[in-house]
C-alpha cells in the first residue's frame, strides 16, 4: 500500500522558508496571501501501515520542532 | 525518421555522418550512432578548437603531468604535487543554476580524484547579465546556493573566484569551476587501461537518463527550446560524491587500482573509449550490468548516460573482492560492467552478444575543423575611443563610491560568506585576498591559487586581452608572494562557425601562449566552451585562467588589508593608468570602447618577480595589484579591509605627478602591471634598497580614518564601507534589512 | 602538559567531513587520536569523543537525524550517561539534539543562507570538562560554517538552560538568529556539550589562531581517570 506523510514546522516555530516564499509571491504578482509554511513531503510504499506513526515520530519527524500527518493513499 | 534525420537530430552534420561511413566501411546502427554524436559533439570532441590549442606551451620543469588526462600535475616540492583543472557548465547552469552549477563542482573534483589526488580546493569564476534584471538575479542566487550546496556537503572548502555582471553575459552566464588537488608525486594515478584481461569496476551512484544527449545539449545555442530540455540536467549529489572520493583514495591507498577514470559528458562511452585510447587497447561493456536507477532503460541510454558520481576504475581481477567489498564498506555501488581487451574496440554486449563496435580511436579523433582568420570589423569601431571629448566628472568622492558600490567592485563577502572556505584547517588566506593561499600540513610549504578573466579586454583587442588575463593572474599570485608554476584555462567563447568568434577564439589563444612564454608558466591543462551564444549574440570572449603557485614558507605571504599606521605606501611600477577599455569608463559613463594599455610582458614578469621577492623575504606583508578601478579603488580596498585610512599623493612632489592630467584618469586609470605595497618605518630602507633599479614612487601614508587622495578625494571610512560592502544578493533600489538600499 | 596518555575518539560518519581536521586538532591537542567508525560500537578506550562536523548523510532529511541511529551511538550514549566526556561540534551539536543527549534542535538559519565567517562568542560557564580551561566572559573568535545553526528550544526550556547555568558559548553578535543567542550548550550532567562554532578549525596558528584549544585542551584536565 502507499502512504502518504506530510511534515510541518509547529505552529509558533520560525519558518523561514516560509516567509521567504510569502513575500516572494506578491512580487509576482499574487496577493492575499496571509501565510505560508514549507514542509516534507514523504511518501512509500510498503506492506501494511501498523508502524507508520512510529517511524513517524523516531525517524521522519523531529518531534521538538515539527508535527505530522499522514494517510494511505491507495 | 529517415537516416538523415536520425544523424542530424544527434547533432552530427552531413560530413560526419560520411566520415563514420567511410570510417567504419558500413553504416553504423543506431546505438552506434550515439556513441559518435556524443564523442564528436563539440564539448567532447573539441574539433573546432583542436588544432588552436596546439598553441599553448605546455612543458616545464615542474610539469608531471600536460594535457591529455584528466588535470594537469605540478610538483611543488618535499614530495608533493598539485593537480588542477578548470572547466565550464555554462549551459546546463542557463536552464537549472543550481544543479547546473552543483554538478559542475561534483564534475571538476572527480578530474582530480582520477589523478588520484585528494581535491582540497574549489575556486569558481562567474559571469552574469547585469543585477538590474530578475533573471540574471535569480541565475546569480542559484548558481551560488549550488556551488556552495554542493561545495559544502562534499567537504571542499571553496576558496576562491570572481564574479562579473556584464550585458555580454545575459542569457548566457558562465559558470567555470576550478578544483586543486594535493597528490604524493610517487601516488600519482593515470587513465590509460592496460592488461587484457584486466576488470572494469563502475563505482558510484546507480545510472540513470540524466544529461542524455547533453554533450550535444552544451554544443548548441540557447534558445528558448532550451528551457523545454530542463529534463536534460543532471541533479547532483554531494553525499554520494563524499563517499566516493573516500572509497576511491583508499582503493589508491591499498594499490588496488590499474586506471581510474571519472565520468562527465558522454558518461561510460568517453571514459572507456578515452581509457582505451590512451592504452592502445579494446573494451567490452556488458551493459546489461549496468546498475540502473530507472526501468526501462536502452543500451544506448546506459551507455551515454551523464549521470553524476560514478567512476571507472580498471582493476585486475584478483583484486574484485577486495575493490567490491570496499566499495560495500562506503555504501556505494561497485560493479563489473566488463574487461580490458586486445581488438581496439568499444564493444557494447547485451545478454552475451555484441550489439555495437567502434573502434576506439575513431571515437576519440573527432573531425578537425580549422577556419579562416578574418580580423572582425567591429573592431575599428570600437577601439576608437576620443578622451578628450569625454566630460571629467564635477565629483570625484561621488565617483568613487559608485565605483566602489558597483557589483563588479564591490565586496564578494556576500558570496563566500555562503561558502565554507575553511574545512580542512588548511586554508591560510581567506577570500576576499588577491589569492587564496593553503598549507601544506607537514611541511612549510603553501600553494596559492587564482582564476582571472578579462573579458571586455578581449572583445576590444583579443590578443591583448588573453595577454592581459594571464598576467592579471600571474600578479595576484605574486602580491601574497606565491612563485607562480602552471595555470589551467577555460575558454568561454560564441560561435566559432562565424568568423569573430573564430578569430578572437584564436588570438585569445596566441595571447595567452605569448604571456605563458614570456612568465614561463606552461598551460597543462583546460577545457573549452564554445557556442555561448544568444538571439543576442555572443558573449564576449572570455578565457578564463587559473593559476596556481608555491610558497616555500606560507607563514611569508601578504595580503591587502593595510596593516598599521603610519605605514609607508608606494606604488611599484608605473601610476599613469588608461582610461581605454577600463571599468570606470563602462561603470561612469556607460562606454566599452578604446584599447586597453598592451602589457610589456618581459618588464611584467619582472615587476612581478620583485614583488614576490619582498614578500617571500619578509620586506612587505602588504600589497595589492592596481586593476580594475585604477589606484583609487585598490586603495581604498585596502583601506576599508583593513580598517585604516590613507592620505595619497599629499607632498608637493606628489601633486607634481598628477598635475596636468585627467583627475579621473589619475584615479581610475588602469596601468596594466602595478602593485601598491605598504611597510611601517622599520623596513622602508630595506625596501628602497631592493627595489633599486625599479620604477616606485612614495605616494602616501596609512593612518587615520579617511581616505584621502591629493585634493581630489576626501572621504571617511563610514562612507567607504556603505558602498562597498553592500549586498550581491538584494535588490538594486529596495532596502533590505537595516536602512542602506543595496544597488 | 601530560595529555599524551589521554585518547580522545572522533565519530566518523558517512558524510562527516570534518573528522580528520578534529583528529588534526587533537594531535596539536597532545593527546592521541582515535577514530571512530560509525558501524562499530567500540568505542576503543576513548576518555573522551568528538563528534564532528560535516554533513553526515548528506544532512538528507534534517541534519544529524540519520546518524543519531548509527552503531556507535548506542556506546556513545551509554558513555555519556557514564559521565564520559562529549562534545558535538557544528554537525555533531545537530545530532547530539537529534539523539535528545542535549535539548532543544538547530534550525534553518534566519537569513536563509549558509553562513562562514569568523565570529565572536563568551565563554559562559566554565563547569563542563570542555570550557574548565577558560575563564568565565572570555571572548573567543572562532569560525562557523553552518546552514542550520539557529538554536531553537521552547521557552520553558530555555529558562532552565539559563537558569540552570547550561548556555556554554554565547555569541556577542547573533550570526543566525539562534535563541538568546546561544552558540553552545550543555546537558544536564554537564558532560555533553554542543556547539555550533569550530574550535579545531582554530587549534593552529599559522590558520591565524589557536584560541579553539582553549575549548578542547580543558578536557585533558578532566579526561584522567
Amino acid at each position: 500500500m502507499k502512504v502518504r506523510v506530510l511534515v510541518r514546522p509547529k505552529e509558533g516555530i520560525l519558518d523561514p522558508q516560509g516567509e521567504a516564499v510569502r513575500g516572494a509571491l506578491p512580487a509576482l504578482g499574487f496577493g492575499g496571501v496571509e501565510t505560508v509554511h514549507v514542509g516534507r513531503l514523504i511518501e512509500m510504499e510498503l506492506e501494511n501501515a501498523d508502524d507508520v506513526d512510529a517511524m513517524c515520530r523516531r525517524l521522519l519527524a523531529n518531534p521538538t520542532i515539527e508535527e505530522y500527518e499522514w494517510e494511505v493513499v491507495s | 525518421m529517415n537516416i538523415q534525420e536520425t544523424y542530424s537530430a544527434l547533432g552530427l552534420s552531413d560530413s560526419e555522418y560520411d566520415r563514420i561511413l567511410e570510417l567504419l566501411g558500413r553504416a553504423p546502427n543506431f546505438l552506434e550512432l550515439s556513441l559518435f554524436s556524443v564523442m564528436w559533439s563539440e564539448h567532447c570532441g573539441y574539433k573546432n578548437s583542436r588544432p588552436l590549442l596546439r598553441r599553448f606551451p605546455n612543458d616545464g620543469p615542474r610539469v608531471l603531468q600536460g594535457p591529455g588526462e584528466n588535470a594537469g600535475v605540478v610538483e611543488v616540492g618535499d614530495g608533493w604535487a598539485l593537480a588542477f583543472k578548470v572547466e565550464s557548465h555554462n549551459h546546463p547552469s542557463a536552464v537549472e543554476p543550481y544543479e547546473g552549477a552543483a554538478t559542475g563542482v561534483g564534475g571538476i573534483i572527480r578530474d582530480i580524484l582520477a589523478m588520484g589526488a585528494r581535491p582540497v580546493a574549489l575556486l569558481d569564476s562567474l559571469r552574469f547579465g547585469p543585477l538590474d534584471e530578475e533573471r540574471n538575479r535569480y541565475l546569480f542566487r542559484e548558481v551560488v546556493r549550488g556551488i556552495g550546496g554542493y561545495g559544502n556537503a562534499v567537504g571542499v572548502p571553496t576558496v576562491g573566484g570572481e564574479v562579473e555582471f556584464s550585458p555580454a553575459y545575459s542569457g548566457n552566464p558562465l559558470v567555470n569551476a576550478m578544483c586543486v588537488g594535493l597528490i604524493r608525486t610517487e601516488d600519482l594515478m593515470r587513465s590509460r587501461a592496460t592488461g587484457e584481461g584486466n576488470l572494469v569496476v563502475l563505482l558510484g551512484s546507480k545510472t540513470g537518463r540524466d544529461g542524455i544527449h547533453g554533450a550535444t545539449f552544451a554544443s548548441d545555442e540557447l534558445s528558448e527550446e532550451s528551457e523545454s530540455r530542463r529534463s536534460n540536467v543532471q541533479v547532483g549529489d554531494p553525499f554520494a560524491e563524499k563517499m566516493l572520493i573516500e572509497c576511491c583514495l583508499k582503493l589508491l591507498e591499498r594499490d588496488l587500482l590499474v586506471s581510474l577514470q571519472d565520468l562527465g559528458a558522454a558518461g561510460i562511452t568517453s571514459s572507456a573509449s578515452e581509457m582505451a585510447a590512451s592504452g592502445g587497447v579494446g573494451i567490452d561493456i556488458e551493459v546489461d550490468l549496468v546498475p540502473r536507477r530507472e526501468g526501462g532503460m536502452e543500451p544506448f541510454e546506459a551507455m551515454i548516460s551523464e549521470s553524476q558520481e560514478r567512476m571507472l576504475a580498471v582493476i585486475p581481477p584478483e583484486d574484485e573482492e577486495e575493490v567490491l567489498a570496499l566499495a560495500e564498506r562506503y555504501g556505494i555501488g561497485g560493479t563489473v560492467v566488463g574487461r580490458v581487451a586486445d581488438h581496439g574496440d568499444l564493444r557494447v554486449i547485451v545478454d552475451g552478444e555484441v550489439v555495437g563496435s567502434v573502434p576506439v580511436e575513431y571515437l576519440a579523433d573527432a573531425p578537425v575543423y580549422e577556419r579562416d582568420l578574418i580580423r572582425p570589423g567591429y573592431l575599428d569601431e570600437v577601439q576608437k575611443l576620443d578622451l578628450d571629448a569625454l566630460p571629467e566628472p564635477d565629483d570625484l568622492n561621488e565617483v568613487l563610491l559608485k565605483m566602489l558600490a558597483h557589483p563588479n567592485l564591490r565586496s564578494r563577502r556576500s558570496i563566500y560568506g555562503q561558502y565554507d572556505h575553511e574545512v580542512g584547517t588548511n586554508t591560510v588566506v581567506r577570500p576576499g585576498a588577491d589569492a587564496a593561499v593553503m598549507r601544506i600540513k607537514g611541511t612549510n610549504r603553501g600553494f596559492a591559487m587564482t582564476t582571472d578573466g578579462r573579458g571586455r579586454h578581449c572583445y576590444l583587442d583579443s590578443r591583448g586581452g588573453g595577454a592581459a588575463t594571464v598576467a592579471e593572474a600571474y600578479r595576484n599570485l605574486s602580491c601574497v608572494g606565491a612563485e607562480p608554476i602552471a595555470l589551467t584555462n577555460c575558454l568561454n567563447f560564441g560561435s566559432p562557425e562565424k568568423p569573430d568568434g573564430y578569430y578572437q577564439l584564436a588570438e585569445c589563444i596566441e595571447g595567452i601562449s605569448e604571456a605563458c612564454e614570456a612568465f614561463g608558466v606552461p598551460v597543462v591543462s583546460g577545457n573549452v566552451s564554445l557556442y555561448n551564444e544568444t538571439a543576442r549574440g555572443p558573449i564576449y570572449p572570455t578565457p578564463v585562467v587559473g593559476m596556481v603557485g608555491m610558497l616555500e614558507d606560507v607563514t611569508r605571504h601578504a595580503t591587502a588589508a593595510f596593516k598599521r599606521e603610519g605605514d609607508w605606501v608606494l606604488v611599484i611600477g608605473t601610476h599613469t593608468g588608461s582610461l581605454e577599455g577600463s571599468e570606470y569608463l563602462e561603470i561612469v559613463h556607460k562606454k566599452v570602447a578604446g584599447r586597453p594599455q598592451n602589457v610589456d610582458l618581459d618588464e611584467e614578469k619582472k615587476l612581478a618577480d620583485l614583488v614576490r621577492r619582498l614578500v617571500s623575504d619578509g620586506i612587505v606583508d602588504t600589497a595589492h595589484d592596481v586593476s580594475g578601478g585604477g589606484i583609487a579603488v585598490a586603495c581604498a580596498e585596502m583601506a576599508i579591509t583593513g580598517g585604516t585610512g590613507v592620505r595619497l599623493f599629499d607632498e608637493v612632489e606628489n601633486r607634481l605627478m598628477y598635475e596636468g592630467r585627467r583627475a579621473d584618469e589619475v584615479l581610475f586609470g588602469e596601468p596594466g602591471g602595478s602593485y601598491i605595497v605598504a611597510v611601517p618605518n622599520e623596513r622602508f630602507d630595506d625596501l628602497r634598497e631592493a627595489l633599486v633599479g625599479f620604477s616606485y614612487d612614495e605616494i602616501g601614508h596609512t593612518g587615520g580614518d579617511r581616505v584621502e587622495i591629493g585634493d581630489l578625494v576626501n572621504l571617511s571610512l563610514g562612507d567607504l564601507r556603505g558602498a562597498y560592502e553592500r549586498d550581491l544578493f538584494g535588490i538594486p533600489g529596495e532596502v533590505v534589512g537595516g536602512t542602506e538600499p543595496v544597488g | 602538559m601530560g595529555g599524551g596518555f589521554v585518547r580522545i575518539g572522533v565519530t566518523v560518519f558517512p558524510g562527516s567531513n570534518c573528522d580528520q581536521d578534529a583528529l588534526h586538532a587533537v594531535e596539536l591537542m597532545g593527546a592521541e587520536p582515535v577514530a571512530l567508525w560509525h558501524a562499530d560500537t567500540d568505542l576503543k578506550g576513548s576518555d573522551a569523543v568528538i563528534v564532528p562536523g560535516g554533513f553526515s548523510y548528506g544532512d538528507y532529511l534534517r541534519p544529524g537525524a540519520i546518524a543519531r541511529f548509527a552503531a556507535v551511538m548506542g556506546s556513545l550514549e551509554e558513555f555519556a550517561r557514564d559521565g564520559g566526556p562529549v562534545i558535538g561540534i557544528c554537525n555533531g551539536f545537530q545530532v547530539l539534539c537529534e539523539a535528545h543527549l542535549l535539548p532543544g534542535a538547530l534550525l534553518q538559519n534566519t537569513h536563509m543562507r549558509f553562513a562562514c565567517d569568523r565570529v565572536k562568542v563568551r565563554v559562559e560557564t566554565t563547569q563542563t570538562p570542555w570550557t574548565s580551561g577558560c575563564e568565565v566572559g572570555e571572548e573567543l573568535t572562532l569560525p562557523i560554517a553552518h546552514n542550520e545553526g539557529n538554536y531553537f528550544a521552547d521557552a520553558e526550556t530555555l529558562a532552565r538552560l539559563e537558569d540552570e547555568d547550561r548556555v556554554v558559548l554565547r555569541y556577542l553578535d547573533n550570526p543566525n538568529g539562534s535563541a538568546n543567542d546561544i552558540a553552545g550548550v550543555c546537558s544536564e550532567n554537564r558532560n555533553v556539550v554542543g556547539v555550533m562554532p569550530h574550535p579545531e578549525r582554530v587549534s593552529d596558528p599559522v590558520l591565524g589562531s589557536d584560541e579553539g584549544l582553549r575549548i578542547l585542551r580543558s578536557v585533558l584536565a578532566g579526561a584522567r581517570v
